[in-house]
């Protein structure tokens, strides 16, 4: 009763120790430590940091051990930790068009200069559970592995595709980019704005958004130029020195949609595109961020706005999971004050119908 | 900076950047009382919704002679007070209070004391969502441009079409308020009850809305006027019932259940306000 509702702190520590304990799992069962979570759990590695916009693999491993699992959680974890860190420097533009490929595929045609590279996906498997993997044996790779892919020019497919005309030209941009961390949301939000938060923006609602579009919400016609997966440097340039030094490589994923456009008075037709770009191996999300940064294109190209994946101030203010989670898990706050407040309107607004009726009657 | 506070993080854990920019945010609040100022707000190690805007605001303005009194529905016992007092208790090292009128912070969610604030004390306020037109105009675009305008009349209308087809308003808490005569204010969703005690209250008061990103404030003294019609005057929440605790017949209740067979028991929403009745009364 009254004393078990007013929580306190007795009751919060020991709910802490039962969730260490739970975390912990059965004592008799080897514990996970980083490096397995960091190397066997790979991709929710690269969700994590994408969504948690950190790139560190040690960390985001950290962060799903700390959370048992439940990726939200651990990206919640991981961007609470990133906000206290000093900005000590700004890369220069990655240059995905110089990356070390490992998977590398064009939707829209047969054959594209560099090859098309399957690389290590799930695209082709036939999604059986592995009972070998169950018993511990690991699949003995093929002695016969091809050799690693010939590091010859990999030309981005939309640059073919801009050499003919046939697709938008995308101008750099003068200013520096903007940073919603630093500066809050402002409608109507710019494209380099809007592709930090589809970047950090939560997988599984940018995938039913884009998938939407497919659906004939806000359909643009999409077709996956090329999806590409690999490591690009990081530079900086560092002002004592004016010019360009390589910190490190990261993992990246990118996608470029093209998508059929009629042309407007001030444009031809022409391809125009969506883009996509995640950690890691996240294909899905860099897939489904670009089919909504494209449907988020509709007002600069003139089109029609007339779905949800079209609609920025309904896109953008609710793609961030660590917002959305906290604020629809704040409905197990407590809310007895305004709940008494509704109780006795409800019951002043019942005294009033039923005062209303007799006189009627 | 503080010897007491937690290693590894700076003194109230935000960086004293971060801080400077929500105190700047915080002085075009208190420049222009009731309107809305965004600011960059930061990724809190509490979840959005569970008082990081509130916690931002205490963080930017708390300094170490200071003593904190958090609550939460008016208590202090209540767990997400005891949570976000732990916080700036570890973060700080400042002292914590449950007396109000020892506090020269209080951090509050849903209620204000019963205790009347004085001059010097600061409350700050968690805010879920600081918008008053929102549940009339989803769009931020739109609503910043009708708050420019003072654009209140479909507010007026929606209150008018209350009274229309129930006979009187239906808001029950987050009772829309007009602050200085000029901006529209959702005082964060406290009950009825309390708007009164905004009205040119002596203390500061701060409001942190983190997921929403955020800020405006009530200057000391400041005119807080609670929607109302000449015909249809704003009301508060009243019941047939003191408090069965301490006897007290003008604070906020919480209604009860105690048992399987409806049997409902009223006492004090504000644990310190009960608390000090009942010593008052033990004294004498």
């Amino acid at each position: 009763m009254y004393v078990a509702v007013k929580g306190g702190e007795a009751a919060i520590d020991a709910a802490h120790n039962l969730l260490a304990e739970r975390r912990r799992g059965d004592p008799a069962v080897a514990e996970l430590d980083l490096a397995q979570i960091r190397e066997q759990l790979s991709l929710a590695v690269d969700r994590v940091m994408a969504e948690g916009a950190l790139h560190d693999r040690d960390l985001a491993a950290l962060a799903i051990k700390q959370a048992r699992g439940d990726l939200v959680e651990a990206i919640f974890l991981l961007r609470a930790y990133r906000t206290t860190l000093p900005r000590l420097a700004v890369s220069e533009p990655i240059d995905t068009a110089r990356m070390r490929i490992e998977r590398r595929i064009s939707a829209a045609f047969k054959d594209v200069p560099g090859g098309q590279i399957l690389g290590p996906t799930f695209d082709y498997t036939h999604r059986l559970l592995d009972f070998a993997l169950a018993a511990g044996t690991a699949p003995v790779p093929p002695a016969d592995l091809p050799a690693p892919a010939p590091a010859g020019p990999m030309p981005q497919v939309a640059e073919i595709l801009g050499g003919e005309g046939l697709i938008e030209r995308e101008a750099a941009a003068e200013d520096a980019p903007g940073d919603l961390t630093r500066a809050p949301l402002a409608y109507p939000a710019a494209r380099d704005v809007r592709l930090q938060a589809l970047a950090r923006g939560d997988e599984g609602y940018l995938l039913a958004l884009g998938y939407s579009t497919q659906r004939g919400y806000g359909r643009n016609h999409p077709f996956a130029a090329e999806i590409r997966q690999g490591h690009v440097s990081v530079e900086i340039v560092p002002p004592e020195l004016g010019f360009a030094v390589e910190i490190g490589e990261i993992a990246v994923c990118e996608c470029q949609m093209v998508n059929q456009f009629m042309g407007s008075e001030a444009a031809p037709p022409q391809f125009t595109s969506g883009y996509g770009l995640s950690f890691g191996g996240a294909e899905r999300k860099a897939m489904a961020m670009a089919l909504v940064d494209r449907a988020l294109r509709a007002r600069e190209l003139g089109e029609e706005v007339l779905a949800p994946a079209q609609d920025q101030e309904f896109v953008l203010s609710h793609a961030d999971n660590v917002e959305a989670s906290g604020f629809v898990q704040h409905l197990k706050l407590p809310h007895y004050v305004d709940f008494q407040s509704e109780l006795e309107l409800l019951r002043r607004l019942r005294r009033d119908w039923s005062a209303r009726r007799e006189a009627a009657e | 900076m503080s010897a007491l506070a937690s290693p590894g993080y700076n003194f109230a854990y935000l960086d004293e950047q971060t801080k400077r920019m929500i105190r700047r945010a915080i002085l075009k609040a208190v420049a222009v009382p009731g309107y809305q100022v965004p600011f960059a707000g930061r990724e809190m190690p509490l979840p959005y919704g569970w008082g990081t805007g509130g916690i931002q605001v205490t963080a930017s303005i708390i300094g170490p002679e200071d003593r904190l009194k958090v609550i939460d529905q008016g208590a202090d016992d209540t767990t997400n007070a005891v949570s976000i007092r732990r916080f700036f208790a570890k973060t700080a090292g400042v002292a914590t209070t449950t007396r109000t009128r020892e506090a020269t912070i209080i951090q509050t969610r849903h209620r204000i004391p019963e205790t009347p604030l004085a001059a010097g004390q600061i409350m700050v306020l968690q805010v879920p969502v600081p918008e008053p037109l929102r549940w009339l105009e989803p769009r931020e675009t739109e609503t910043r441009r009708m708050h420019a305008e003072a654009d209140y009349g479909s507010m007026y209308v929606k209150l008018y079409e209350d009274i229309a087809r129930v006979g009187r308003i239906t808001a029950a808490y987050d009772y829309p308020v007009m602050v200085n005569g000029r901006y529209l204010m959702r005082p964060s969703p406290i009950p009825r009850f309390d708007n009164p005690k905004l009205d040119r209250s002596p203390a500061l008061k701060l409001f942190g809305a983190g997921r929403e990103k955020r800020i405006f404030a009530l200057p000391p003294h400041t005119p807080v006027k609670s929607l109302d019609f000449e015909d249809h005057p704003f009301t508060i929440e009243r019941w047939a019932q003191r408090c069965q605790r301490c006897g007290s017949g003008e604070s906020f209740l919480d209604e009860i259940v105690v048992d399987d067979r409806g049997t409902r028991r009223f006492v004090c929403s504000d644990t310190d306000h009960c608390e000090t009745v009942l010593e008052r009364r033990r004294g004498t």
